[in-house]
């Protein structure tokens, strides 16, 4: 390999090129961190010949395949499970299909109190609240943050950062007797308010990356004109950071969709339950009686997070490593 | 920059410029939900459950001060420390055996792979449906008694047992569950690849260093800041996990209490036996714990991760 690097440097660099992608692409990746993270890969200069490069290539294409299907084979499992009869599943470690089995959803969808549809219906009022008050309340503190300068500023920033990291536990004893207080317990407003409140403090971080980002000629054109900082940041900083809001919309979509910590606590009664509330009480009810059912409904359950992943993976990615890269 | 990134230049060099604050009034006009949420919801409650954690409270009755008495408790609580341990042993097997596999397929997905995003996609699934109940109903499914993996072992002629209902193997079914969520570091190692100039292993190349060798001088070394990120992340992360012990043990933590999280037991102190005023010290001791490890973790960072600038 190191003799190579010596004989035909040439060779070896041509052989690197025609195995990666067209420069367009490369020009779009080195364009800023994020595209980075979304698009192809990157030429390597490797020096080792076409042939050799090419049996590398085909070991690490079959060690991939197999990688992706232990990975993925779970989650097969779950979705061909789902529709097969309940005695099957547990003799059936395969992912073919001989019928098409439905009665699983019918049963697992009016095995509880109430129709799986009350719960959908549920998670989704907190989730796109939830939504709604991250993308105000978050945006605000970012605005703020990124493009004002005030009193109190470099401290307020600082505790901004720690309570990204601060776990949820140490506040949730004394916000939950708050909320009893209130009346709020068994209502989704626990859930939803303190997001109005922008507690969410990572997305406030992810979007002051973001309008960092955006040119400060724009502001100030507009200062010049005699915009005040509402019309700024509704006019012109709001629109350009529509990248950074539909981060945000995502993964606020997905840990609230997900979280069963803080809906167990604050939500509990079955008329309020939530999706993962609804499902942690399928699996104590039915106890493991009706393993089917409880597929079918966890299928029912993830396939709002799959469509997010076949749709709005390019910002998911796009956010992790806007904010995982220094 | 990353959050951690940002930490670090915050201590390392305080701005000497003077600031005008030209825009007080709309700087915290703007920042007043998040300063509403922050002293309401967040500072307040933290200081509230720091004097709860003095006090025997049952939501019924006022809080009554006890002074140290739920420390003494906590000290001869034998279920507390087992499930420090436990979480431990979750936390430092769980989160380097992540990182690690999340850095070897980054770093075999990283040079010139042709289907690249499609194999970032499918590791990266997993990640994203990890943390659900119902990634959690299917794993206590598969390592059940006659769950998916003893149906597979059974072919082969090996009998299994119940990986779940065993209290020596049930913790290590919930570590199997936070490896296999390891897309999402390793879409944060990919972007940190990207990023390494290829002139360094052209010049490495030239100079006749083997592979093995760009590893370690090139790869490493440059990567070491994603990596402490990542490490930094996903211990804090580690830490506070509950849904996936929660319901693979039916909320009870078991078998013999061999899942039962920290969090587990102090949602269980607070919520179930409405015990608030230890739960509130529980939650103190969690705080100190994972700001103890992040700040070693800080402090080791200036032995071995780099920084260019």
């Amino acid at each position: 390999m190191t003799d190579s690097t010596f004989t035909s440097p040439t060779g070896a660099k041509s052989g690197a090129v025609t195995g990666t992608r067209p420069e367009k692409e490369m020009s779009v990746a080195t364009a800023s961190l994020a595209d980075a993270a979304t698009t192809g890969s990157k030429p390597s200069m490797r020096s080792v010949s076409n042939r050799e490069r090419g049996i590398k290539a085909t070991i690490k294409h079959i060690v991939m395949v197999l990688a992706s299907l232990v990975m993925i084979y779970p989650l097969l499992w779950m979705l061909v499970s789902s529709l097969r009869p309940n005695d099957v599943i547990f003799r059936e470690p395969g992912i073919l299909l001989t019928t098409l089995e439905f009665s699983n959803y019918v049963d697992g969808w009016n095995a509880l109190s109430h129709p799986f549809s009350h719960f959908l219906w549920n998670s989704a009022i907190v989730v796109f609240g939830s939504i709604l008050a991250n993308l105000v309340s978050c945006s605000m503190a970012a605005y703020a943050f990124a493009r004002l300068d005030f009193k109190f500023k470099k401290p307020m920033f600082a505790l901004m950062l720690l309570t990204i990291m601060l776990p949820v536990h140490v506040v949730i004893i004394p916000q939950y007797i708050l909320f009893s207080n209130l009346g709020w317990v068994n209502t989704f407003l626990p859930l939803i308010v303190p997001k109005m409140l922008a507690t969410d403090a990572f997305f406030i971080f992810l979007m002051i990356q973001f309008i960092r980002g955006i040119p400060k000629d724009l502001d100030e054109a507009a200062r010049i004109d005699g915009a005040g900082h509402i019309r700024i940041f509704v006019q012109i900083i709001l629109p350009l950071m529509i990248p950074a809001l539909a981060t945000t919309t995502i993964f606020t979509f997905m840990w609230t969709w997900n979280d069963l910590f803080s809906q167990l606590i604050f939500l509990t009664s079955p008329d309020m339950y939530t999706v993962p509330l609804a499902l942690s009480a399928f699996i104590d009810s039915t106890g493991e009686s009706n393993w089917g059912g409880m597929f079918a409904m966890s299928i029912v359950s993830i396939l709002p997070l799959f469509l997010i992943f076949l749709f709005g993976q390019r910002f998911l990615i796009k956010g992790m490593a806007t904010t995982g890269i220094k | 920059m990353s959050v951690v990134a940002e930490l670090q230049q915050m201590r390392k060099k305080p701005k000497g410029e003077r600031r005008k604050n030209k825009d007080n009034r709309a700087g915290h006009l703007f920042l007043l939900p998040w300063t509403l949420g922050l002293f309401g919801i967040t500072l307040f409650p933290m200081a509230a459950s720091l004097y709860l954690a003095f006090t025997d409270y049952n939501l019924l009755q006022p809080p009554e001060w006890i002074g140290a008495e739920n420390i003494t408790r906590m000290i001869s609580d034998d279920r507390l420390h087992n499930s420090i341990q436990v979480t431990f042993t979750y936390v430092f097997v769980g989160v380097p055996i992540q990182l690690a596999v999340s850095l070897a397929i980054a770093m075999l997905l990283d040079r010139g792979m042709r289907a690249l995003p499609f194999y970032r996609s499918v590791f990266y699934l997993p990640s994203m449906l990890g943390s659900s109940v119902a990634i959690a109903v299917l794993w206590r499914q598969i390592f059940g008694t006659s769950g998916l993996i003893n149906q597979v072992l059974e072919m082969v002629g090996i009998e299994g047992q119940g990986w779940v209902s065993s209290p020596d193997t049930a913790l290590s079914t919930l570590i199997i569950l936070h490896v296999w969520t390891f897309g999402a570091p390793m879409v944060i190692f990919l972007a940190g690849l990207r990023q390494i100039p290829d002139m360094f292993y052209e010049a490495a190349s030239i100079d006749g260093a083997s592979r093995f060798k760009q590893f370690f001088t090139i790869t490493i070394p440059l990567l070491t800041p994603i990596i402490f990120f990542n490490l930094v992340l996903q211990l804090i992360g580690a830490f506070q996990n509950f849904t996936q012990a929660f319901v693979v043990s039916g909320g009870t933590g078991g078998p013999a209490d061999s899942t039962l999280f920290y969090t587990l037991y102090l949602y269980q102190q607070g919520f179930n036996r409405f015990d608030m005023g230890y739960a509130s010290a529980m939650a103190w001791l969690l705080v100190l714990i994972i700001s103890a490890i992040t700040v070693v973790n800080f402090w080791l960072s200036k032995y071995w991760v780099h920084y260019d600038d």
